[in-house]
């Protein structure tokens, strides 16, 4: 009889603290403590390692930092402006895709999925060469006859901008059309066939069948490019260096700075850090409300 | 009829043109690694000359095959370590499920959106706390438990046959035994495109190697391709050469493992 206890427990304890114990562990060491730590931070005023309480003073410090304010704008017209851009390229080029009769689809598809494979720094520096002053992207505007002068992509508050969001555009669209696909792939056809015996359009059948289907997917890419595009870092450090003016200046980036690069402020650094955890949530939030399935209401 | 025909040309002609504006900078790459810098920043579109020279010049920037030998180093070990982990973590989490099991990966799940900036300034104070700045392990420490991975690992578990593990347990195999004699090679194909994401992922890093790593012996390829862009006369030809060095292991990837790939990246999200 012990023994069969002995067995139970020991195998309890295989289940509980053997199998999964690394990976609980180390996320409680490196995720759960440094995020609950990072709070705790943020309430601390004081540079370097010299820490004191200082309540509410770095949401305070907030409020009146141009520059934070400046880093946090410029986040929120990234996403605003790419992620919709993308994701609306995304499905459209996957119901091409889908189309059976479609001749040299799995070509497209390679092609439009090779820039998932870069590196964020390696194709960051292959955009920072392509929209140089004089370089190949201008010289092909200018013998189109599309501009009359030079874009200065890179020195230009403006450009820069539609610069960055055109680099996350080429590097993330086909990452986002391969899931639109492959949930296009698992809706039933017989919908369409019945749709089109019933004469409705089209576009019709793309508004009211193919979007509700894609829903889930809609979800997914639309939070997974939101938390994306708020941590926002690798191109603006190496295609603009957040400039000019800081008018690529990223939230991720300016904790950067705020950490590493000038007088090491970790508590402000952290309170600035929360200002994205807590807009990760709550886009979260509104994108699963907005989602939500109004049938099971 | 004439219609659906401009239809099917306006669709060939966009894919075309997106297919293009895909594929084009990786022509560009390969292109700039044989031109000048001065011909690079004016745009030339034909293959130059200069290849030998661009790659002479990378060489004598850097020590090339030691970052190289890192950035594999890193990758490999920081994979092979990630996929134990997790790949035991969600065996358990979907094998031996209870109550409290469940609620600890809801709450796992929860976490799963936290973004790594803020978390950096801890891991930073922890890592050289710990005396791990500059060291590999202090790179690859917070990265081994993705609860990314666990999840992915746990979906997939779901497909694994209860008769198979309930038949091991009946002839007496032990648990860690069914983990490794029965369930990790009927998942062969998880764990192969588990370590596409993976090894991916962490050849790509570049903004926790740039905290941890500041020494130049230790640089990884990212940080190199990144440091080279300052510079009072940044060499954009050899910038190039480290472009197509450091994009070269996941395009090959990529093209061996096409479907598997693909299958990976959407099976994740089932």
């Amino acid at each position: 009889m012990e023994d069969v206890g002995f067995a139970a427990i020991s195998r309890r304890a295989n289940e509980w603290l053997v199998v999964p114990g690394a990976a609980v562990v180390l996320i409680f060491v490196f995720l759960v403590f440094p995020i609950l730590w990072s709070l705790w931070m943020s309430f601390q005023v004081g540079r370097g390692m010299n820490f004191a309480f200082g309540g509410f003073a770095n949401i305070v410090r907030l409020t009146q930092d141009p520059v934070f304010q400046r880093a946090l704008g410029n986040t929120i017209v990234f996403f605003v402006i790419q992620v919709p851009i993308m994701l609306t390229l995304a499905a459209l080029m996957a119901v091409a895709l889908n189309d059976p009769t479609l001749r040299f689809r799995g070509l497209f598809r390679t092609a439009i999925f090779l820039p998932c494979v870069t590196s964020l720094v390696a194709y960051s520096a292959l955009f920072k060469s392509m929209f140089a002053d004089a370089g190949l992207v201008n010289n092909v505007l200018l013998s189109m006859q599309l501009i009359s002068e030079p874009i200065y992509w890179i020195r230009d508050p403006f450009w820069a901008k539609v610069l960055i969001i055109t680099a996350i555009t080429w590097r993330w669209t086909g990452y986002n059309m391969i899931f639109y696909l492959a949930a296009l792939q698992n809706i039933d056809r017989s919908i369409y066939e019945a749709a089109r015996i019933d004469g409705v359009p089209g576009w019709a059948q793309f508004l009211y069948i193919t979007i509700p289907m894609l829903k889930p997917v809609i979800l997914f890419t639309s939070v997974t490019s939101t938390i994306g595009t708020l941590q926002l870092f690798d191109e603006v450090v190496n295609i603009t260096e957040g400039g000019p003016a800081d008018a690529t200046l990223t939230l991720s980036l300016y904790i950067y700075n705020l950490t590493f690069r000038f007088m090491p402020n970790f508590g402000y650094a952290a309170t600035v850090s929360y200002v994205i955890v807590v807009a990760v949530a709550i886009l979260s939030l509104i994108q699963f409300y907005v989602a939500r399935d109004r049938r099971t209401q | 009829m004439n219609n659906r025909l401009f239809g099917r040309a306006f669709t060939y002609a966009g894919l075309s043109l997106i297919a293009f504006i895909s594929v084009f900078p990786f022509y560009w790459m390969i292109v700039g690694a044989t031109n000048t810098s001065a011909d690079v920043t004016i745009g030339k579109l034909t293959f130059g000359s200069a290849l030998g020279d661009n790659i002479q010049h990378f060489f004598s920037l850097f020590d090339v095959p030691r970052v190289l030998l890192n950035t594999t180093f890193v990758a490999v070990v920081g994979t092979a370590l990630t996929l134990v982990v997790c790949s035991m973590a969600g065996y358990a989490f979907e094998i031996y499920r209870t109550k409290f099991s469940d609620r600890l990966f809801a709450l796992f799940l929860v976490m799963l959106s936290i973004p790594f900036s803020a978390l950096m300034i801890p891991l930073f104070i922890m890592i050289s706390r710990a005396g791990l700045i500059n060291t590999f392990a202090g790179v690859l420490l917070p990265g081994i438990a993705s609860i990314f991975i666990i999840f992915y690992f746990r979906q997939a578990t779901k497909a694994f046959p209860h008769e198979l593990r309930d038949a091991a347990r009946i002839d007496g195999l032990k648990e860690w035994q069914i983990f490794l004699y029965i369930y990790l090679p009927v998942m062969r194909s998880t764990y192969a495109a588990a370590t596409i994401i993976v090894f991916m992922s962490s050849w790509n890093n570049y903004l926790w190697p740039l905290i941890v790593l500041q020494s130049n012996d230790n640089k990884v390829i990212t940080l190199i391709v990144s440091s080279m862009r300052s510079g009072y006369n940044p060499q954009q030809g050899s910038i190039m050469v480290a472009t197509i060095i450091a994009t070269l292991p996941t395009l090959v990837i990529f093209f061996l493992l096409q479907r598997r790939f693909v299958e990976g990246l959407v099976g994740s999200v089932k």
